[in-house]
């Protein structure tokens, strides 16, 4: 029996098929993709963050000669220190800092015959400018006086905690922190009470006009965070229109931002809500009636307890969305800093990019945490589903179902409101001057900000972002599932694609700097261009969509593969026969999303524009920037239109689809 | 696929076949020959690695150690693509998409055939599966036994050298799986194509195979006809996975004798030494009540216990002293409970014969 030990002994070891090599090969194409779009962009940001940039004065010496030989030789560090130029503050800078040498000499008269000399005493300390490029070398230089007052001396690089610890000590930027904490709590717990009873009256009473409440909670999805923002100032700004139900507050700051983002993350909370409220067990509440428990310690111990997954969720994921927008703080934040806002400052206004990538780590620090709870809470509920429960049907209840539905009619009136008051002042003429309607608002070409031209781009855009993404993500989608073998290779990409839902917008934007400007980087070339905002955009909503496609991947027979490999039909082929076409409504789904997301986004794409691909969210911000809050109004209801429009278009779609496939699909 | 195996050479020949699942053994030293033409069935519990066996001889979840031939040549390492077989999966995995014919043709398509001969080939299956009229309905539209046949006829499209089948019948109800059962045995005989299918209905794998393997825990207990593995289980698990089966604990009391209770029966001992705890097995419908004299070799005294009326026949159990406590089920016919007027109470004289009597070491099941 020695063959038979010899056949038992030797592994065996898979031939790859022809599928098999061309899947891999696939994968590894989607995992640098993914290098390239996230991982290395976070990886230059994160090491920018510890780049500190110091003078180091020690190593300059000086020496003067009045005509009379030359004298002593200086130190720059103790002779600005004992004149009281060189403080600690003015020693930390950025990569772009410069010192003028003549502040070390307080006589320092550009047309006096002094001679000056200067020198590095070492030569990796930053050196000096002088008219031309920078000196390192440890010669002395002499230049006249009119010479030297162009000498300039240069930061040095060294890596560090030094721009944390200057964060910290730094107490405006430190206290955005905490308000931005503020802020994203308080919205939180508002847009989650608010929303936990909209979606209780939509999925648990027989309230009256269901379907019309549900699509109104949803229209918030429509519009840039920055178009509640802009109602607003219309509502409630120096000239508003019902500024007096504030009592004398402010609308521009902490106030504005928290009734903003609420606006605009109510949706968001709706939706996981009501899945959750959904998916509840009726037994549970016949027992409970059985008992004759009360209404409210039913609610209390069946109710909440039951939809706490869906509760611990929607709370996060408002966390998140809150805490790293850009648009409402912009808009309405005033003079309250919030660490978005920090980190748009710090890049724009300061060119301080190493300040912003640390704010931009600090503000990766509640996402990132809100993400792990998230996933650990999704991989519970995924347990809680699969067991088998009865539907829940309600009952009609006179009184609950008018209070909930007098309830939604007055949430829905806000929601409605704060749109309505969009539309109406984009039409108006010269608010609050000359009230009658006009569209001059939407005559963009006469005014800054981008145009009809930035409308044209972002729908360039947000096509060119269902297209590709949905391609790219669906088919991702289809290798990490359906591949086989290759465990490892699966799992990785399995986790970058999870990656971009902890990274907030103004993260990936700053990110996508740092890694794409850098002069040595191959890719440079689509720096400014539409293909980098496209990138950053199917980057930004990967996750998501990723998911969505996977759920709708997994639900098919996990045979078909075998099957198909059995019948000698290339994967390609199936993949194109069977995969995509019974996964249509999914694909659908996902390429809606992103083209939705891509035109509301503002966020990641402010820092990638050019003068050439200008968005019309981008152009929202900028022209309330410049004050023309009316036009700015009419760009972002340009928005509403076009998502709403194409949303619409994707029901029909949907709908004809449904019946075109209806003879296969029932069952 | 062209066969250069000689006379006599299996066509699909599994030689210590080990597939692990991390520190999990799941098939453990598998061998089997499998003649070209045979219906094979693969039997045992749900979770003995039946699947992971086929799946193996497919490709689809390859071996980690072992060799697996096929027609002579290695097909141990080859991806599925590059196996000669058609399989059937419990759920079908049926393109919904598609319709029946194009569900046919899609192993057809892929070998760039001409239209004509395709539809030609597609017809021909219709009819052989009886699915003539259904041609341009989608999967959902059919019921379930028509649905597995529509999945048969697209593994057996392309003349597969091998048919795989996983649980084919177990999705359906009971009295469409008796029906398609007979269809398939006879599609089988038909085309002469080998088959392997995998059940865990010892019903289904005995009316159906020429050849049952039956499989435990990842090993195989037993491989053999219905009728050897039916009439002489190897293993006391065999006996008693197998159709109907009593066990009652006794001892060798010499070479040919095997005592149980205070009765001493012959029996083949097969070697077992003498005063070997062992377990007796003799199956219910092997007890022998008609004209059985007491002085009969094998016969004994028992007591009827109960009475169960099962339509044609009679489950009776019997006990008594000399039985030791212990208790025997036979069937009987109800004639037969008529002529020996039998009641619960009522002493009986029974007769096992001697090579109906099958002994196992005691400790195993
Ligand atoms: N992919 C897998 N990973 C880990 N264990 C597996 C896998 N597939 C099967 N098993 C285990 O191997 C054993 C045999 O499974 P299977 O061959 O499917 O049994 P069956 O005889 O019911 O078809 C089971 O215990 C099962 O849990
Ligand atoms: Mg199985």
């Amino acid at each position: 029996m020695a063959e038979a030990a010899a056949i038992a002994a030797r592994p065996v070891r898979a031939k790859l098929s022809r599928d098999d090599i061309i899947m891999r090969g696939a994968m590894v194409v989607l995992a640098l993709f993914l290098l390239v779009a996230i991982v290395l962009p976070l990886y230059f940001m994160l090491s920018k963050s510890f780049e500190t940039y110091t003078y180091r004065f020690e190593s300059i010496e000086f020496q003067v000669n009045d005509g009379d030989g030359w004298g002593e030789t200086l130190n720059a560090l103790t002779l600005g220190q004992a004149l009281g130029v060189v403080t600690p503050e003015r020693m930390v800078t950025s990569n772009g800092g410069r010192f003028q040498a003549s502040e070390f000499f307080p006589d320092f008269s550009f047309r006096s015959p002094r001679l000056y000399r200067i020198r590095n005493a070492q030569e990796d300390a930053g050196g000096f400018m002088v008219g031309g490029g920078p000196v390192f070398h440890t010669e002395w230089v002499e230049v006249t006086s009119n010479d030297f007052r162009r000498v300039q001396i240069r930061p040095a690089l060294s890596t560090g905690v030094d721009n944390y610890i200057a964060y910290v000590n730094t107490p405006s930027l430190f206290f955005s922190v905490y308000n931005s904490l503020f802020i994203a709590v308080t919205t939180t717990v508002i847009v989650i009470g608010l929303a936990f009873f909209y979606a209780y009256a939509l999925t648990r009473t027989c309230m009256p006009f269901k379907m019309l409440f549900r699509v109104i909670a949803l229209i918030p999805i429509l519009a840039p965070s920055l178009l509640p923002a802009i109602s607003l100032v219309y509502l409630f700004g120096n000239q508003g229109i019902i500024r007096e139900l504030l009592m004398g507050e402010r609308i521009y700051g902490p106030i504005g931002i928290v009734i903003g983002s609420a606006f605009w993350t109510f949706p968001h909370a709706l939706m996981i809500l009501v899945t959750a409220l959904s998916i509840s067990d009726a037994r549970l509440y016949e027992a409970a009636v059985a008992l004759r428990t009360s209404k409210l310690r039913t609610f209390l111990t069946i109710t909440l307890p039951g939809a706490k997954y869906g509760l611990i969720s929607a709370i996060f994921v408002v966390f998140t969305l809150v805490i790293t927008d850009f648009g409402v703080p912009k808009v309405i934040g005033g003079q309250y800093n919030v660490l978005a806002t920090d980190i748009y400052k710090q890049v724009i206004g300061q060119q301080n990019f190493q300040m912003g990538a640390v704010v931009s780590v600090v503000l990766l620090l509640p996402a990132v945490v809100a993400f792990i709870v998230d996933r650990i809470v999704q991989r519970k509920q995924v347990a809680l589903l699969s067991a088998r429960a009865v539907p829940l049907q309600p009952k009609p209840n006179r009184r609950v179902d008018i209070g909930m539905g007098i309830y939604c009619g007055v949430v829905a009136v806000v929601i409605v409101g704060i749109l309505g008051m969009a539309f109406w002042a984009s039409l108006i003429k010269f608010w609050p001057y000359n009230m009658s309607l006009s569209l001059g608002n939407y005559n963009f070409d006469v005014m800054d900000g981008g145009g009809w031209e930035a409308y044209g781009n972002s729908i360039r855009m947000a096509l060119y972002t269902a297209v590709f993404g949905t391609m790219i993500i669906f088919s991702g989608a289809y290798l990490v599932e359906k591949g086989r073998g290759f465990e490892f290779g699966r799992g990785v990409i399995q986790f970058l694609v999870i990656l971009p839902l902890a990274v907030p917008g103004m993260v990936l934007g700053l990110a996508y700097i740092f890694f794409f400007n850098h002069p040595g980087n191959p890719l440079n070339f689509i720096y400014g261009s539409m293909a980098i905002l496209v990138l950053c955009t199917i980057t930004h909503f990967y996750t998501v969509s990723h998911l969505t496609a996977a759920t709708a991947l997994k639900q098919m027979d996990p045979e078909f593969e075998a099957v198909s490999a059995s019948l000698k039909a290339p994967f390609y082929r199936t993949f194109a026969r069977i995969t995509v076409p019974v996964c249509l409504p999914a694909i659908l789904d996902v390429s809606i999303y992103l083209f939705v997301n891509a035109m509301t986004t503002v966020s990641a794409v402010v820092f990638l524009y050019s003068t050439d691909t200008t968005l019309a969210s981008v152009a929202v911000l900028n022209m309330d920037d410049a004050g023309d809050i009316a036009p700015a109004a009419a760009m972002a209801m340009m928005i509403v239109y076009t998502s709403a429009g194409v949303r619409l278009l994707h029901a029909l779609l949907t709908r004809g689809l449904q019946r075109r496939t209806q003879a296969w699909r029932t069952r | 696929m062209t066969t250069d195996k000689q006379a006599g050479e299996p066509y699909l020949r599994i030689a210590h076949v080990i597939k692990k699942f991390a520190a999990f053994t799941a098939l453990n030293d598998v061998s089997i020959d499998i003649d070209e033409g045979e219906f094979v069935c693969f039997l045992g519990p749900s979770g003995c690695g039946k699947t992971t066996l086929l799946r193996a001889i497919a490709g689809l979840d390859i071996q980690t150690n072992g060799r697996i031939e096929q027609g002579g040549q290695d097909i141990s390492a080859l991806p599925p693509s590059e196996r000669d077989f058609g399989i059937v999966f419990q759920s079908y995995a049926l393109f919904p998409n598609l319709t029946v014919i194009r569900n046919i043709a899609y192993g057809l398509e892929n070998r760039k055939l001409p239209r004509a001969e395709i539809d030609k080939r597609v017809r021909e299956l219709l009819e052989l599966v009886g699915l003539t009229g259904q041609e341009d309905k989608y999967p959902a539209q059919l019921s379930g036994g028509q649905q597995q046949r529509v999945a048969l006829a697209r593994a057996l499209a392309t003349s597969p050298g091998l048919l795989l089948l996983d649980e084919p019948l177990s999705a359906l109800d009971a009295r469409v799986r008796v029906h398609l059962r007979h269809e398939i045995k006879q599609l089988q005989n038909r085309l002469g194509v080998t088959t392997i299918m995998v059940t865990h209905d010892q019903e289904e794998a005995l009316t159906m195979a020429d050849r049952i393997v039956v499989m435990n825990q990842g090993v195989i207990e037993q491989v053999g006809t219905p009728m050897e593995i039916y009439r002489h289980p190897a293993t006391a698990f065999v006996a008693d996975f197998i159709g109907k089966m009593n066990f009652v604990d006794g001892t060798v009391a010499a070479a040919g004798r095997v005592k149980l209770g205070e009765v001493e029966l012959s029996c083949d001992t097969d070697g077992m030494a003498s005063g070997a705890p062992v377990q007796v097995a003799v199956r219910p419908e092997d007890i022998i009540a008609r004209g059985v004299a007491a002085d009969e070799a094998n016969a004994f005294e028992a007591t009827v216990e109960d009475l169960e009326f099962l339509g044609s026949s009679l489950r009776v159990d019997l006990a008594g002293e000399n039985l030791g406590g212990q208790r025997l089920t036979a069937d009987l016919s109800v004639n037969l409970m008529r002529e020996l007027a039998l009641e619960p109470g009522h002493g009986v004289t029974v007769r096992i014969p001697a090579e109906r009597i099958r002994l196992y070491a005691a400790g195993g099941t």
